[in-house]
């Protein structure tokens, strides 16, 4: 079959192309990553020294609303799903995904989606400010009138969401190649059949939640007015059971990429590939019962403390059962150092950063003290960034020549790779301090003492900020100039993808189920 | 591209473009814009004036209808011409099975802020725990009971019953999973005048089901003083049965254009995946109810 595809703007509007869509979601996220970074350099302009110096406070409060919002929801959950869709059917022996016009829509529904939020930027009363969990009240009674399009926005995403996951969900139960086991499959399948999972479970909570939002500002209901017999507590807890499951759906598929790319450059099978597949799967049903631990101290029965305390430590042993896995891989390895195994080196010893952070504010007492800190705040960033988005990067540097058939620089990719990693922890390592020392999260003034930390913070944040634009100009000088890969550039590399495929894939691929080992 | 399998399995089949999903994303965009400019101007908050976000919203509900009979045309055509392979037919079952887990979930964030409020924020708003002051200071005349006719605010309202059309609704809708499983049954023998009947009987049933819930809604507000505005127990009252209520015309909806399938003989013993997920649909949506029953009118 000739490797023929339509051209034109049709090729991309009207595409059922695993490849393409993938090649959006994935472009699609760095735009709003952009976006997000920008807001996110407002807000490090502010803090760069106490005082109020270049927005008023509720500016500042839509910025820290928006910046998380499409972070999570246009950045990290899209560029996930990018690679999902790049990957899976090729890892699997599939022609495609299971559902190729669905897997369009949900793709075409998060612009217009991400239109719809960015415009309450311009409505009157400004955007959202009231943080990206949008707690009630400040969301219902003393929302702006723009959180209805937020609202109906995030009504948006979780359609996409929704049928992006059931996509998924269906493609690696049905259209994997004869032979192509379940325990066979690559860890990026698993891990991402089991965050699609989490999706199907939690999108649709979040949907009821904000549903409530909206008749709680409009038609009268009470369900978080304590006057009416409702209770705003009731709003954290339907928000964080959505909520918590979501963390980890932004960074299970990281594990998979760093699962996949340190042992092709540590040249070893993957030590316990059984057991990482019944670790992530802990790790997503713990994440439907340990909710609570984000309102330790809002007031709950002790037993309720207890009890989601103790499930959130549990956490720790399969996630320790994943490091340790990616540590015994790598041990006595002959290993090499190419960016994409240092971006997941980075993974590891930066996510476990996050990690025992997580542990700290597992610990109820413990948490009453750094809750909404800038402690909190250090956390979720290294778990985050250095994280998902570490793991993201990791995936393209390595997928890169499949994808475009182009090897991208190897000495601009170390460089980025230094650039990005120093920035982070000079970003966001100080803010473990401030926020043991009592700095509060999302105000835009503090006290003199913190300045030291918040200085180092945001001149960390601006140089993060920079390595990201060094780095969509590596991807783009690879794609116009970038010198010829070989179909194997990695020797390591496994997987139907390198082993059966040329660089770049071809655009069908797979007409037939190829032949598994 | 190994080609030794080629012989052993059937093709993969990768559908054509099509122009639908774009179509739907701009559908859903005028729709979400339109509604909440419709919402805004209806309840008249925030002063936002004019009949703009109706139009809007009115053009999106078009496109999108427009959208999915187009899309379901062509799907439909491409079935009947036998461009599908088994395998295309397993992807719609499990994307259908895990679509209606969906929902589930949804309808699981009610029924956890129901058992949330009456479980835990009643009595303590009624005093109990460590809540003795919250009682005293805020609300000292809250008699905390369920359902929640007087709430802590002093809104007053008055419960439905369970047992007059609430108990008709659900000896409906269990008559009609039964009519829907004997029209399935016909369908897998090959009995058409059976099949298309009792699909005819089962939409009916839904629509009756419908005609009933309006009349409930309508007592509710203009004889018992029940409405979303009454305290907690009006609020998960009517958004539970009121989702459930949507489901069920969606599903009504379904069965409707299932009939005129049946009567133009588009199914086969053999094939039929789009008249199965319409049962199951309709079986989810029975189950719910059942559990409304229980939690909301009976308990």
């Amino acid at each position: 079959m000739a490797d023929h595809h339509p051209t034109g703007i049709k090729r991309w509007l009207f595409t059922t192309n695993h490849k393409d869509i993938g090649s959006m979601y994935l472009w699609f996220s760095f735009i709003m990553f952009l976006i997000g970074g920008a807001m996110a350099m407002v807000i490090r302009a502010e803090l760069y020294q106490p005082g109020l110096q270049f927005v008023d406070p509720n500016f500042f409060n839509q910025m820290t609303t928006m910046h998380g919002l499409i972070m999570v929801f246009g950045a990290v959950m899209p560029s996930m799903v990018g690679l999902a869709n790049w990957l899976i059917p090729m890892q699997i022996g599939a022609p495609d995904m299971a559902l190729p016009r669905m897997n369009n829509w949900s793709f075409w529904i998060l612009p217009f989606a991400f239109t719809l939020l960015l415009l309450s930027l311009f409505m009157e009363g400004g955007a959202p400010n009231f943080g990206w969990t949008f707690y009630a009240p400040l969301s219902t009674t003393y929302g702006p009138p723009s959180t209805d399009f937020f609202i109906l926005g995030v009504h948006m995403m979780g359609i996409s969401s929704i049928m992006g996951a059931i996509n998924v969900i269906v493609t690696v139960f049905n259209m994997r190649a004869p032979g192509m086991t379940l325990m066979k499959m690559p860890l990026f399948v698993w891990t991402w059949v089991i965050t699609a999972f989490l999706l199907i479970m939690v999108m649709p909570v979040l949907a009821g939640v904000v549903t409530m939002m909206l008749t709680d500002r409009h038609f009268g209901t009470s369900f978080f007015d304590a006057a009416g017999g409702g209770d705003p507590v009731l709003f954290q807890h339907i928000f964080w059971f959505f909520g918590h499951p979501e963390v980890y759906i932004m960074i299970l598929p990281a594990f998979g990429v760093a699962s996949e790319i340190i042992p092709a450059f540590a040249r070893k099978k993957l030590f316990g590939y059984a057991s990482m597949v019944y670790a992530t799967a802990s790790i997503a049903l713990l994440s439907f019962i340990v909710w609570a631990h984000h309102m330790f101290t809002v007031g709950m029965p002790v037993a309720g403390e207890l009890f989601f305390m103790i499930a959130t430590m549990l956490i720790a042993v399969p996630t320790g059962v994943k490091v340790f896995n990616w540590v015994a891989t790598m041990w006595k390895g002959s290993m090499t150092f190419e960016t994409p195994m240092l971006f997941a080196i980075a993974f590891v010893i930066l996510f476990t950063i996050g990690g025992f952070s997580g542990v700290m504010l597992a610990m109820a007492p413990v948490d009453f003290q750094y809750h909404d800190t800038y402690f909190v705040v250090a956390h979720f960033h290294y778990v985050l960034f250095p994280g998902a988005i570490f793991g993201t990067t990791a995936a393209v540097y390595y997928w890169l020549p499949k994808w475009t058939g182009k090897m991208y620089n190897e000495k601009m990719g170390k460089i980025h790779f230094w650039w990005s990693m120093i920035a982070v922890n000079l970003t966001f390592f100080p803010m473990h301090f401030s926020g043991l020392a009592g700095m509060p999260r999302r105000i835009p003034d503090y006290n003199m003492m913190f300045a030291e930390f918040n200085q180092l913070a945001s001149i960390g944040a601006f140089a993060l900020g920079l390595s990201q634009l060094f780095f969509l100009y590596i991807v783009i000088q690879t794609i116009r100039s970038g010198k010829k890969s070989e179909d194997k550039p990695w020797d390591g590399a496994t997987g139907l993808e390198w082993e059966q495929l040329p660089c770049p894939a071809p655009y069908h691929t797979f007409d037939t189920p190829p032949k598994v080992k | 591209m190994s080609t030794e399998t080629e012989e052993k399995y059937e093709r993969y089949y990768v559908p054509e473009q099509s122009h639908w999903p774009i179509v739907g994303a701009i559908g859903l965009f005028l729709l979400a814009f339109g509604g909440g400019n419709f919402i805004q101007q209806t309840t008249g908050k925030y002063g936002n004036e004019g009949s703009m976000g109706w139009i809007i919203f009115a053009i999106g509900f078009a496109i999108m209808v427009y959208m999915m009979f187009g899309w379901w045309k062509d799907t439909v055509r491409e079935s009947m011409s036998g461009l599908y392979s088994s395998q295309m037919d397993r992807s719609f079952r499990q994307g259908m099975m895990w679509f209606i887990s969906s929902e589930v979930m949804f309808f699981a964030a009610f029924f956890g802020g129901l058992f949330y409020a009456r479980v835990l924020v009643m009595p303590w708003l009624g005093g109990e725990g460590n809540n003795a002051m919250t009682h005293a200071l805020l609300w000292p005349e809250f008699i905390p009971a369920w359902p929640m006719t007087e709430t802590p605010g002093g809104t007053t309202t008055t419960a439905m019953g369970a047992f007059g059309l609430p108990a008709i609704n659900t000896a409906i809708l269990l008559t009609s999973s039964w009519t829907l499983t004997i029209a399935h049954h016909a369908l897998i023998q090959g009995n058409r005048n059976t099949l298309l009947n009792y699909t005819v009987i089962t939409a009916l049933l839904g629509v009756i089901f419908l005609c009933l819930q309006v009349y409930e809604y309508y007592e509710a507000y203009e004889h018992m003083g029940l409405t979303l505005g009454s305290g907690i127990y009006g609020s998960t009252f009517f958004m539970l049965t009121g989702f459930h209520g949507l489901h069920v015309t969606v599903g009504t909806i379904f069965l409707i254009v299932m009939s005129i399938r049946v009567a133009k003989g588009h199914f086969k013993p053999e094939n039929h995946f789009a008249y199965e997920a319409g049962a199951w649909y309709w079986h989810f949506v029975d189950v719910v109810w059942l559990f409304l029953f229980i939690f909301v009118y009976i308990l």
